[in-house]
């Protein structure tokens, strides 16, 4: 068992694979804690739920600008990502700040709905069908707002930190976590926006 | 308005001062916490404290304090029994007992909580953590800072859930909180905020240990560990924390939701304008139900191991127990409904639970007759561990038994929420879990500590524990077939009295068999030199945590082993043993690559543990700096470069050889 052959003696998490492969996890936590909210949506929103629906309040060309910030944001990550395989991180720094400025569109246009919303009446604390918009569309607006946070953490670390390997794991991470938030709006828009208006 | 904005709701008179029962549970605790102090500052200690232990990252270490936070809470659970069998003890007629119903249903919803989130749950850690990475020839878990921030996100849990002993008042609804129960309106106080901030912060902890183990397995097993080849034990640690990784998210969002209700007014679960409470009953049990199979497929894991080692032969039928685990994983998550045919979904949804229930025994069956099957013709050693073994037999069974009875609707209807169901699953939980907790830590304590623990005293606990669990739950399930409900703090009928007489003298068993496990400790603690395991394979073991010096050397493996079959350290005895040992001087050690420790994860959790208590209490200031704590905490961490470093050769090389000296 022991073998006389010396194995390499390398750092256990050193591994990028191992990494990358635990990020992979709590992706997919986080898509059973977006499921049971979706749920939970749906199961409040069966028709005859009291309260007024949301389709009364709701500005539809909102909707499509925000979804289209997103997925832009989301193609001008994927060019930062493509510079930083070429190691031209001045070019990443750039793509990332423009990610930014997307995503934080879309977090502002989302804000704005949501007081547009509160102060015509559509309250959170209204009926369930409104708790259960508010939560899940807001949760998701929180995990943009992380991810913005992240972006503004990366595009420093891209001046600070000198081990690219580092880096480029991070920006995979970051990757991964963007993308997927992209994933979920598309089910948001179509669950709660598009199902909701018809 | 500033004392608003940093105090909150909290005032003295949250400390209730007119309660003598609870001020002395207070003053105890209290106590206690100053006395560990005073001593740790008499014998000047604090800074090996700090250094190596609460921001040590090393595997052994965190599940060591895994055990001990889980041997505290068992204490502090384990006393709320003690007060609720004797308030039902005396409680009949006329005499109202001592508890008054406020302060009793606190007592049996913290016993809840306390049990499962704060004694089963880091007991199970705590054997993952000192068993899997030794197991699988890795010289650490696969995020070891992770694995810090883990085990005190759960500490930070626990010590939220005794703070509401002393300041506020704990929930009054039962372990799971039941809305319309939990609501604002119906509990007003703090008690169901204590309760969903003490598990929603310790949830986390386990979601991300979960995400921990599953990365170590499935990544870093050494060479030649094919999946086939991982002892059950990792098996079923790893079955266990992939329904971590799918259910914890579950208990997360019903927790959250539920915070939602009572901070911000809104209606999920409320009985008006649109909540749903059975949305909560469903939610909590997706979760509830694997979480029970998270509990108890460790515990068959160490059964698997025990039996094995102490019947000194090859588990029997290796592959139909990867199976059986693997398939009572899946069905874990398709009978949560069992736990409300009371409902009223409809027959057709009900007996598909109720079948799929019962299915699960099926694969059960299957893992007690291989384990029955390895003791046949084995050379039984019957050491403590395997004497917790032989108790869970009959215990499981028992308790198996009234879980398929209660599996067949029409039955459940009749003995939903009655001590039937409290006998039932006390049964499976102490006769399964703790049972198999116990052998595994009494299994382990060597490989954890470097001596053996006491037989003589162990096989007294033993004895009392299993006699007083006989004779604390069989008198339940009497009175539950006779209709008693659970969690009823006074009865006029004395018809039922003599049960709860004996149930309570039941109770004090076990409270002797506890105080016989404390003696244990102490008493092996004093013959350590004699209990010394040398060797470091006290048991003539199967695995490879047995090839390792005991306690295992920091970097566990000074050489990663290959292994080529399923009990590769017996293999090796039996082929190697008679050629002599391959001596270190012929070995080259080579500098070990090992990570540093850091102060990050017990920062994080304590800023995580100020935001809880803000939380609970509205005290908005303390609630925005823990907030930004945890953020900017997790933030400098991913700046620090300096992680990790190289443990030399010669160092190695000595501690090698100091350990071959000592087992010559």
């Amino acid at each position: 068992m022991q073998s006389d052959v010396i194995a390499v003696n390398e750092h256990h998490s050193d591994n990028d694979t191992t990494d990358v492969f635990g990020f992979w996890l709590y992706i997919m936590t986080d898509c059973i804690l977006f499921a049971c909210l979706f749920a939970t949506f749906i199961v409040l929103n069966l028709p005859g739920a009291p309260g007024p629906d949301l389709k009364n309040y709701l500005n539809l060309s909102d909707v499509l600008i925000e979804t289209f910030l997103l997925l832009f944001s989301n193609f001008t990550f994927c060019l930062a990502v493509l510079n930083l395989y070429q190691d031209k991180f001045a070019k990443v720094q750039a793509w990332l700040a423009i990610s930014f400025l997307l995503g934080a569109s879309f977090v502002f246009i989302e804000v704005s709905e949501f007081i547009h919303l509160a102060n015509e009446g559509f309250r959170w604390d209204l009926s369930g069908k409104a708790s259960s918009f508010f939560t899940l569309v807001g949760t998701h607006g929180l995990h943009v707002s992380c991810g913005l946070l992240w972006i503004l953490l990366m595009i420093m670390q891209l001046f600070l930190l000198k081990d690219t390997n580092a880096i480029k794991r991070r920006m995979t991470y970051l990757g991964l976590f963007w993308n997927f938030l992209d994933i979920v709006w598309i089910f948001v828009f179509t669950i709660v926006y598009l199902v909701g208006a018809i | 308005m500033l004392e608003h904005l940093l105090f909150g709701n909290l005032t003295l008179e949250a400390i209730p001062l007119h309660s003598p029962i609870i001020v002395g549970a207070g003053l105890f605790m209290v106590l206690v916490a100053l006395a560990v102090v005073v001593l740790i500052t008499i014998y000047g200690q604090w800074s090996y404290i700090w250094n190596e232990w609460i921001t040590s990252v090393d595997h052994k270490k965190i599940g060591i304090m895994y055990l001990i936070l889980s041997g505290v809470m068992l204490l502090r659970g384990f006393s709320d029994a003690i007060l609720m069998r004797s308030q039902q003890a005396i409680a009949a007629g006329n005499n109202l007992g001592y508890l008054p119903p406020e302060h009793y249903d606190q007592i049996f919803s913290a016993h809840g909580v306390i049990m499962i989130f704060f004694v089963a749950m880091p007991m199970m850690f705590a054997l993952l953590n000192i068993a899997v990475p030794l197991q699988i020839g890795a010289r650490d878990v696969a995020y070891p800072y992770l694995n810090s921030l883990s085990f005190w996100l759960t500490f930070v849990g626990a010590m939220l859930c005794n703070a509401s002993l002393v300041i506020g008042d704990f929930a009054k609804t039962g372990w799971l909180a039941y809305p319309p129960l939990a609501e604002l309106y119906y509990s007003p106080g703090v008690g169901v905020d204590y309760f969903i901030w003490s598990l929603q912060i310790a949830g986390v902890g386990t979601l991300l240990a979960g995400i921990n183990f599953i990365a170590t397995i499935i990544k870093m097993r050494c060479k030649g560990m094919t999946l086939m080849r991982m002892p059950i034990f990792v098996w079923s640690a790893l079955c266990a924390m992939i329904l971590v990784a799918l259910a914890f998210p579950v208990l997360t969002v019903t927790l959250a939701l539920l915070f939602l209700d009572r901070m911000f007014g809104m209606h999920f679960f409320t009985d008006f304008a649109g909540g749903n409470i059975m949305m909560y009953i469903n939610l909590i049990w997706v979760w509830g139900h694997p979480e029970v199979y998270i509990l108890i497929l460790p515990a068959f894991g160490v059964f698997s191991e025990v039996v094995a080692t102490f019947s000194q032969k090859v588990l029997f039928g290796y592959v139909t127990m990867v199976w059986a685990i693997a398939i009572i994983t899946f069905l874990s998550f398709v009978v949560w409904l069992h736990h409300f045919f009371t409902m009223g979904a409809g027959a057709d949804v009900n007996a598909f639970f109720g079948v799929a229930t019962m299915i699960i025994a099926i694969p059960t069956g299957v893992k007690v007759f291989n384990w029955l099957f390895t003791m046949y013709q084995g050379r039984i050693i019957l050491a403590t561990p395997m004497l917790w073994v032989t108790a869970f037999f009959t215990t499981f069974a028992i308790g198996g038994m009234t879980g398929v009875m209660m599996a067949v609707p029409p039955v459940d209807f009749q003995v939903h929420n009655s001590l039937f169901l409290v006998a039932h699953f006390h049964n499976v939980i102490i006769g399964g879990v703790l049972f198999g907790y116990f052998a595994g830590i009494i299994y382990w304590f060597p490989k954890a500590f470097g001596f053996r623990l006491d037989e003589t005293w162990g096989k007294w606990a033993f004895a009392f524990w299993v006699l007083g669990f006989y004779v604390a739950f069989m008198p339940l399930y009497v009175l539950g077939l006779n209709g008693f409900m659970r969690r009823v703090n006074h009865y006029s009928d004395t018809m039922y009295q003599p049960y709860f007489i004996v149930a309570a003298i039941g109770a004090g068993l076990i409270l002797i068999g506890i105080f016989l496990q404390i003696g244990q400790l102490i008493v092996s603690i004093k013959n350590r030199h004699a209990l010394r395991d040398r060797t470091g394979d006290p048991w003539h073991g199967r695995t490879l945590e047995w090839s390792v010096s005991s306690p295992a050397p920091l970097y566990n493996f000074a050489v990663l082993p290959t292994v080529d079959s399923r009990d590769p350290f017996w293999a090796y005895k039996e082929t190697h043993l008679a050629e002599g040992h391959v001596h270190p001087k012929d070995l080259h050690f080579q500098p070990i690559h090992l990570p540093k420790n850091t102060a990050a994860g017990f920062i994080i959790a304590m800023f995580a543990g100020i935001t809880g208590f803000a939380l609970i209490w509205h005290m908005w200031i303390p609630g925005v700096i823990g907030f930004l704590g945890v953020i900017l905490t997790l933030i400098a961490k991913t700046f620090s470069t300096d992680t990790d470093y190289y443990l030399d050769a010669e160092t190695v090389r000595r501690t090698e050889l100091a350990h071959l000296k000592e087992a010559i």
